[in-house]
């Protein structure tokens, strides 16, 4: 469901985009109809970098007007599906590949080539109202577990906690369960408590954390507005309670961040090393800190990405 | 001769045309059926029955327990039909019995504009007008409940059900009512008396299909109820997050893998969802058969 209403958000966004391209550059647009654009780059996969990599195209484009990208989302699996199958130039990812994945792709004679391109931290917010401004990690998983059921118990109000999430299909959700909830263990087989509400958005959780004072949930930082509040986390009991900022997410301080991936073939055209290569430098690193993710810290000998 | 000839032949290929559209629902029906059964029935092997038929919901680990899944529509429905048939009913009451024409030329479309209303529009008042103002005064720990999913389903379903009961109040023989009011009765006894038992069989069916209207419900739902996966228990069910079977499906068919469990097992829920509406739609149509044949005694 989601997945399709961004679809459809992106083939709209698209539209709309060529629509000012025919209005605004007349001139460039003339010549592309005698010439087939140089370049054509099929772009697919998580629906967390969707609206990044469309900003990303859309700046890429105006100045390259010879370059076609098209951007869709329908998730991480969708997108690495896809380029495994050789139908897709860049997979985005909010995940790593998976071993499989890589055999699938290298009998199919692709080597897939990892480039972090950004990264996500996910804030966890609270109402404005709610006198708990900073949990640790361990509270969280408790809170998230069932273990934790009033705010009394973390040094808040007489409150029942009511519990946000996504829903299961979401990466998000998918990283949550294994970082926090679990704490990253392997081996812990505990999951959400049952009566987490899953809501079908980003922009639901952040309404009910806004309205309810009972509420806690998280959500990738770029959708954090600022009429919640965000709660500083702590990685162990006694531990530094850290928000979530550039500066912590880079240096690793908060404990709750992830990477954001694109994957492409290690034989790649020229022209979709050119954009990864692009989207890497100041100026479209730029564009991530305007969508509210965190920027990498361009490492030179990084640039080329790692298999 | 000649044009009467192409008259006969005119005549058949239209029977034949309409002939073809009345089976072709039938085909719909049936291939719709055994799609839903080809989709979802392995399900049953594939999934293991203990988790299918267990308590808890949660996919990405295997856990397919759909008790939560049906208790969450059972108890949507339910509280629906609570809001919607008393207010549903007496709609159609004041309409047909009581309202003078001018009132009924203003309520009725005002009615089909709220037959009309998409979903989730509905969904998003419910998101910010109802959730947050259901909180605080029924003091809930979230708005987020089956109730908040309720009061939208009736309004969801109050437009069929005030149209078919109306309906069914305009077929009561006028006689019926000036017999009542000429032997005494007033205006309130001759309705709760006569005209409503005479009409009850019209107000089941507008229930059934009220019933069938708000059980495959999608959108406004998945948006207002919290979605939770929690086994109600017990009438304060309805003041809590549940998350029902066409939510689920909704929200989890995107993402899911042709051919892997947790796809039979959406469709499974399809299934389970067809055979409740379809369970609905039965009784409706024997309940209106039963009391027609009942009333054709009376008259007889």
């Amino acid at each position: 469901m989601k997945s399709w209403f961004f679809s459809l958000l992106v083939v709209a966004s698209l539209v709309v985009l060529s629509g000012c391209g025919t209005g605004g550059t007349s001139a460039s647009n003339q010549t592309e109809e005698q010439s087939p654009p140089s370049a054509y780059i099929q772009n697919k996969g998580s629906d967390t970098i969707v609206n990044l990599a469309l900003a990303w195209a859309e700046r890429y484009q105006q100045e390259h007007p010879d370059f076609r990208i098209s951007v869709t989302g329908g998730g991480s699996g969708t997108g690495l599906a896809g380029l495994i199958n050789g139908t897709v130039d860049i997979a985005n990812a909010s995940r790593k590949i998976k071993e499989e994945e890589i055999q699938a792709a290298e009998a199919n004679g692709i080597e897939p080539v990892e480039y972090v391109i950004a990264r996500d931290a996910i804030a966890v917010i609270v109402n404005p109202h709610n006198p708990v401004s900073q949990l640790t990690m361990q509270q969280i998983s408790q809170i998230y577990r069932g273990e934790l059921n009033n705010w009394q118990q973390l040094g808040g109000e007489d409150r029942p906690i009511v519990r946000l999430s996504r829903e299961t299909n979401s990466g998000t959700h998918v990283y949550f369960l294994e970082e926090v909830v679990r704490l990253g263990s392997k081996t812990d087989e505990s999951i959400f408590s049952a009566d987490t509400l899953l809501l079908p958005s980003s922009e639901g959780i952040i309404a009910e954390v806004r309205d309810n004072p009972n509420a806690i949930g998280y959500d990738g930082l770029g959708y954090v507005t600022s009429d919640v509040k965000v709660v500083a986390v702590a990685r162990e009991p006694g531990g530094e309670y850290i928000l979530p900022t550039a500066e912590t997410v880079n240096s690793g301080a908060y404990p709750i961040a992830r990477d954001l991936y694109m994957y492409t073939s290690a034989n790649a055209k020229p022209a979709v090393k050119t954009y990864l290569e692009w989207i890497l430098s100041p100026e479209a690193q730029q564009i991530v800190t305007e969508l509210g993710f965190v920027p990498i810290v361009v490492d030179v000998s990084q640039t080329s990405g790692k298999p | 001769m000649q044009s009467r000839a192409i008259y006969i032949y005119q005549e058949r290929v239209i029977n034949l045309i309409i002939k073809l559209s009345g089976y072709s629902s039938i085909l719909f029906v049936t291939l719709i059926l055994l799609f839903l059964a080809r989709e979802g029935l392995p399900a049953l092997s594939k999934a293991e029955i203990s988790s299918l038929f267990g308590t808890r919901w949660y996919p990405i680990e295997g856990l397919y327990g759909i008790w939560p899944l049906l208790g969450g529509t059972l108890i949507v429905t339910i509280g629906a039909m609570l809001i919607s048939l008393p207010l549903g009913i007496g709609t159609a009451i004041y309409i047909s019995e009581v309202a003078p024409p001018w009132v009924n030329n203003l309520l009725k479309p005002l009615i089909e504009v709220l037959a009309g209303l998409p979903s989730v529009v509905l969904g998003f008042l419910g998101i910010q007008v109802l959730a947050p103002f259901l909180r605080p005064f029924l003091n809930l720990p979230t708005g987020l409940t089956a109730f908040t999913g309720s009061v939208l389903l009736a309004m969801i379903s109050i437009p069929t059900i005030v149209s078919i009961a109306e309906d069914a109040f305009n077929t009561v023989p006028p006689s019926y009512r000036q017999a009542a009011l000429a032997l005494g009765a007033t205006r309130w006894q001759t309705i709760w008396g006569i005209t409503l038992p005479a009409a009850r069989s019209g107000v089941l069916t507008a229930l059934m299909l009220g019933v069938g209207r708000a059980i495959g419900e999608t959108m406004a739902v998945m948006m207002v109820t919290g979605n939770a996966p929690v086994l109600p228990q017990g009438l304060n069910a309805l003041f809590m997050p549940v998350r029902t079977m066409t939510a689920t499906i909704a929200s989890e068919m995107g993402e899911v893998a042709t051919g892997s469990p947790h796809y039979h097992v959406l469709f499974f829920i399809g299934v389970v969802l067809f055979v409740l509406s379809l369970g609905v739609n039965i009784a409706a149509s024997s309940v209106s058969m039963k009391t027609r044949k009942r009333s054709e005694r009376v008259l007889s």
